[in-house]
């Protein structure tokens, strides 16, 4: 098989000056960790303030027409409701209500602007295309994106542009920083108070250089973004979340807007109207191995009589919880927190419950 | 007290017909922070090249495969408590078990220490 070379992120010189540890993600050559490390940098995200290179991610604007009412012909989320400013998390569903991806979508004042998957975000492309006409769907290959998150992501940033302490969870904002035009908003993907920036691609070097600056700032790598995610009960897609995985099985009924529930009018609306009134056969849950041992993706689940009742989608060790941590789907009949589980790892079935999701506290600003 | 090594990564010190078994310096960097350690019984049988303990970073879980033939006689239980001895001590307090060799003569094909360190340097 001859791999595609990998693409190089706008900050991959300053990740090799860092001295990260390069692996290939989502066809990117990105940093997994620093020299700190995993646990380091996952526990500084939460005692301080990390920053994370995510411009592997796609960005998109769609513009034109009734951009949030076509949108919605592909997602269960109330758009249309969505002020400028306001952002929303939402998925992209299939006819059978399984999910093509999960995604973020803030209003503009004339246009629409979402953040997709690395690994998706040319099946997005074109979907979006196919659905909105190609002279409506604006791919950003120039922009990087940064990710600044933790309890003093707030007091750095607003170090460099004013305003940005009183932005609330789920708000976005054009800011200058350091001279620079960025799209900012307070969301991302650690459970933390945080900032997601969009930055022009040229530019991207000279503010996370700015922002490593300052002394609560350390740079993080995907492999703690995937441990301080799991923690918050987020979900990755293609692991959490996957085609044949729908909206109501994966515990996301609340991205499925009010409105949306009573008009329908997105792929898989059949299917999800009727899960979630009727319940689903499985649910995702958090899963608490009792021991030491982390399950990994993949390990079966089973009842205390040894039958199969789901599978590990997301487990390692929690840092910040100090134990080994996962999540996972089980038959609805024990999706129940408290419900006493086996875990079959290398063989031997270990005692394990389900849990509700988050691990940790979630930290967002809400003002 | 001679060492010796694997092209696994395990250092092997002999005391007498006991092989103490750990991994090397080298493994640990590659794995990163180790969290979890799982280790056989003492009186396991373990045979060179078969799996005989687990160790698990953050990201993922790495099988620590049997050096030599032999019998568990000792395995490091402060681990469970402490497996980061792993990272900060790799040859020392982060030794993994000791085997009773079956047949201690096996000692003597392990790679000696510049072998090991030319076969490191040649991984890149």
């Amino acid at each position: 098989m001859a791999a595609e070379p990998l693409k190089r992120t706008p900050l991959y010189g300053l990740h090799r000056s860092l001295g990260a540890k390069l692996v290939p993600f989502a066809g990117y050559e990105m940093p997994v960790h620093y020299p700190a490390g995993i646990l380091a940098e996952h526990l500084h995200t939460r005692a301080a303030a990390g920053l994370f290179d995510v411009s592997h991610m796609g960005q998109v604007r769609l513009l034109g027409g009734p951009v949030a009412a076509d949108l919605e012909k592909l997602v269960p989320g109330d758009i249309q409701a969505l002020k400028p400013g306001r952002m929303r998390y939402t998925l992209f569903t299939n006819e059978a209500g399984g999910i093509l991806d999960d995604l973020m979508v803030t209003a503009m004042e004339d246009h629409l602007f979402l953040i997709v998957n690395a690994a998706c975000k040319e099946q997005d492309f074109a979907h979006l295309q196919r659905h909105l006409g190609k002279d409506r769907v604006f791919p950003q290959e120039d922009r990087a994106l940064l990710a600044l998150q933790g309890p003093a992501a707030a007091a750095v940033l607003g170090r460099l542009a004013s305003g940005v302490g009183s932005m609330t969870f789920m708000t976005s904002a054009s800011l200058r920083l350091d001279g620079i035009d960025c799209l900012v908003s307070r969301s991302g993907y650690t459970g933390e108070d945080g900032f997601e920036i969009s930055v022009p691609a040229g530019s991207a070097e000279r503010l996370a250089t700015r922002l490593l600056a300052e002394a609560e700032v350390k740079p993080i790598g995907l492999g703690a973004r995937d441990s301080l995610r799991l923690e918050a009960g987020l979900c990755l897609y293609g692991h959490d979340l996957d085609e044949k995985t729908t909206v109501i099985e994966a515990d996301l009924a609340w991205a499925y807007g009010k409105r949306r529930r009573a008009e329908g009018g997105f792929p898989g609306t059949g299917i999800l109207a009727r899960q979630l009134t009727a319940g689903a056969s499985r649910k995702r849950v958090g899963i608490l191995p009792d021991g030491r041992a982390p399950a990994r993706e993949h390990t079966e689940i089973q009842d205390l009589t040894g039958a199969t009742i789901g599978e590990i989608t997301s487990g390692g060790f929690g840092p910040s919880v100090d134990g080994p941590i996962a999540m996972g789907y089980v038959s609805a009949a024990q999706a129940v927190a408290g419900t006493a589980v086996s875990l079959l790892v290398r063989g031997t079935p270990r005692p394990a419950r389900v849990v509700p999701l988050p691990f940790v506290p979630q930290r967002y600003y809400r003002g | 007290m001679t060492v010796k090594y694997t092209e696994d990564h395990e250092w092997v010190r002999l005391e007498g017909d006991v092989a103490v078994v750990g991994i090397t310096d080298y493994a640990q960097t590659q794995l990163g922070d180790v969290v979890y350690v799982e280790l056989p019984a003492v009186g396991w049988k373990v045979e060179k090249g078969k799996e005989a303990a687990t160790v698990e970073s953050v990201k993922a879980a790495s099988e620590v495969f049997a050096p030599l033939t032999g019998e568990v006689v000792a395995v490091n239980d402060e681990l469970s408590g402490e497996p980061g001895q792993v990272n900060s001590d790799p040859m020392g307090k982060g030794w993994f078990l000791k085997i009773r060799l079956a047949d201690p003569k096996d000692f003597d094909g392990l790679m000696d220490e510049a072998a090991y360190r030319a076969f490191v340097e040649g991984l890149g």
